[in-house]
């Protein structure tokens, strides 16, 4: 994408240290406090049903968020905004293992034999872990040693976060019961942010 | 099918629901001029627990209801605390988020109401709100609640048999189906107003029963709960309870119930008929294409760390309704 503003938005190191303990706090201090009141016994009916949910929502507009990073730093010649995108794919993807995880401890409650036949016959669920898979991975090498070593494997790798944000999208979609509204405008979401960088997406595919 | 479904909807639809909305309307007039007391207005906001955020929000009143508590349904299971059963709601109508209809619908209006048997009946009948706690003697019965969500609820609701008015009614031979309508009322309701509230349902909300179904006796119609009568988010002034089924099946908020010799459309059906049935009996091998339905998490005191998963029981744990079905493949009529 073309930088449209003419004079680029300066962002001081301090002010991307704020947006950055910005994120963390949120981010931890919001699931923090809904995993407490489940816990505890203050969420009104079923605190499996409000966590799988939060931790959902919460994954999946994360990613959306590390999505829109770095089209917003082109845009805005804010070049140094690129340094909270780190940080929150990896929120992102602590929030996808909560989800995971209250999925498998508290609404499974560890029940092994169904854990393998949900994830394999249930398309919703096949779906979710894929997208959590991928997520896994890029988390995984997501720290700059890794980085350095993968080469240019690593931005292959990387490049699989843009199968990741439409199959939970999908997977959302086939979640619900009949309420579509949500997901589809996620969907539409997901549209524009791999709509902006087309050119890039039509590289990669050429290979 | 389709077609047929279809021609039943219309006849459905097509009934005094306006007579309901002109009546509603002229207490929504008296409201607004200011000729519903003052103390009704009181009694509401003094019942008041902070539960619904917003202090200046009403509550909407209960009554205590007398009731006798027969031996056989008072059963071992713990109840649901009241506060989760009753904040805790599928409710479409008012929002398809599980804690909107008790936020949505504590202005709802129950009184007057108009609910109208009939259909193939000998015996039109139509119950005033006072006759819904008069006409039959009412009873306490705690019944188990399974949703098709997999989770579940144990509720003592109070109300009366449905065969007891259906025999006053008189269905005639022909009559095989009791069709059940919530009221529709977009005004009050926001789901009925916005698909973007209403989650898409093609409202009002119908559903149905087969007539030996509803003649059973644990089919019950019920008009209150933990003592009291029933708060919107939960179906007040009148809703079915089947206790056997899938929650979706107990309707709520019933302004017409119709006996008809054809089977009639049912909401979730209509929506997504590979998922979800006409009998919609609880069935542990029979899962749901997208879920097991071989457990649940039974829904009581204890929070996240509660092990309260448990299996399913056929027919809810209600082996007496298995005669219905007999020589039935159930895994085909799910
Ligand atoms: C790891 C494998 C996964 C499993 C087993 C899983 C499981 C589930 C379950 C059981 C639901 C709840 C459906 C319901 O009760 O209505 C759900 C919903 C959802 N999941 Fe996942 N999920 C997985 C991965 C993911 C990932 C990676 C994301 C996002 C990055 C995600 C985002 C969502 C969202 C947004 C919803 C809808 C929330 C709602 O409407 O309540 N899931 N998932």
């Amino acid at each position: 994408m073309q930088a449209l503003s003419a004079t680029p938005l300066r962002l001081s190191e301090r002010r991307i240290l704020i947006l950055k303990w910005l994120l963390h706090g949120v981010s931890f201090s919001w699931v923090a406090y809904v995993f407490f009141t489940a816990v505890t016994d203050q969420v009104a009916g079923d605190p499996v049903d409000r966590l799988l949910h939060f931790t959902g929502m919460g994954a999946l507009n994360l990613l959306l968020l590390s999505l829109a990073i770095s089209p917003v730093a082109k845009r805005f010649r804010a070049a140094n905004l690129i340094k909270l995108r780190r940080p929150t794919g990896l929120w992102a993807f602590s929030y996808a293992l909560l989800h995971l995880a209250t999925f498998v401890l508290f609404e499974l409650q560890l029940e092994w034999a169904l854990i393998g036949t949900e994830i394999i016959e249930r398309p919703y669920i096949t779906v979710g872990f894929s997208a959590f898979i991928i997520l896994l991975l890029l988390a995984a090498t997501s720290i700059t040693a890794v980085r350095r070593r993968m080469g240019r494997r690593w931005q292959l790798l990387h490049n699989w976060v843009y199968v990741s944000a439409p199959l939970v999208v999908i997977h959302f979609y086939w979640s619900v019961k009949s309420d579509v509204v949500e997901p589809v405008v996620y969907g539409l979401l997901v549209l524009v942010l791999l709509y902006v960088r087309r050119e890039r997406l039509r590289k990669i595919f050429r290979g | 099918m389709r077609l047929k479904s279809n021609k039943t909807v219309s006849r459905l639809t097509d009934n005094d629901v306006t007579d309901e909305r002109t009546y509603l309307n002229r207490r929504q007039l008296l409201k607004s001029m200011g000729f519903v007391g003052a103390g009704a207005l009181l009694s509401q906001s003094a019942q008041g627990i902070g539960w619904f955020d917003d202090d200046d929000e009403n509550v909407f009143e209960r009554r205590d209801l007398s009731f006798t508590q027969p031996d056989q349904f008072q059963i071992n299971d713990t109840v649901t605390p009241e506060v989760k059963s009753t904040s805790y709601n599928n409710f479409y109508e008012f929002g398809t988020d599980k804690g909107d209809p008790a936020e949505n619908a504590q202005d709802f209006t129950v009184d007057p109401w108009s609910l109208t048997i009939d259909g193939l009946v000998e015996k039109p009948i139509t119950l005033s709100y006072d006759d819904l706690f008069k006409r039959f003697d009412l009873e306490e019965r705690i019944y188990r609640l399974r949703c098709v969500e997999a989770w579940s609820m144990v509720i003592p609701w109070i109300g009366f048999e449905l065969a007891n008015i259906l025999q006053q009614a008189k269905p005639l031979s022909r009559a095989k189906f009791v069709a059940f309508q919530t009221l529709y009322d977009p005004e009050q309701m926001p789901g009925q107003r916005s698909r973007f509230v209403g989650g898409g349902v093609d409202y009002p909300y119908v559903e149905g029963l087969r007539l030996d179904e509803a003649m059973h006796s644990l089919s019950i119609l019920s008009v209150g709960m933990y003592g009291k009568t029933l708060p919107p988010q939960n179906g007040a002034p009148i809703r079915l309870v089947v206790p056997w089924k899938y929650g979706f099946k107990s309707i709520k908020s019933i302004v017409r119930i119709t006996l008809t010799e054809q089977m009639p459309p049912t909401t979730w059906n209509r929506l997504a008929p590979q998922e979800y049935g006409f009998y919609a009996n609880v069935n542990p091998k029979v899962d749901h294409p997208r879920w097991s339905q071989a457990r649940e998490r039974r829904i009581t005191t204890g929070g996240l760390l509660a092990r309260n998963r448990i299996e399913t029981q056929m027919f809810n744990g209600y082996p007496e309704v298995a005669p219905l079905y007999s020589g039935m493949d159930l895994s085909r009529f799910y």
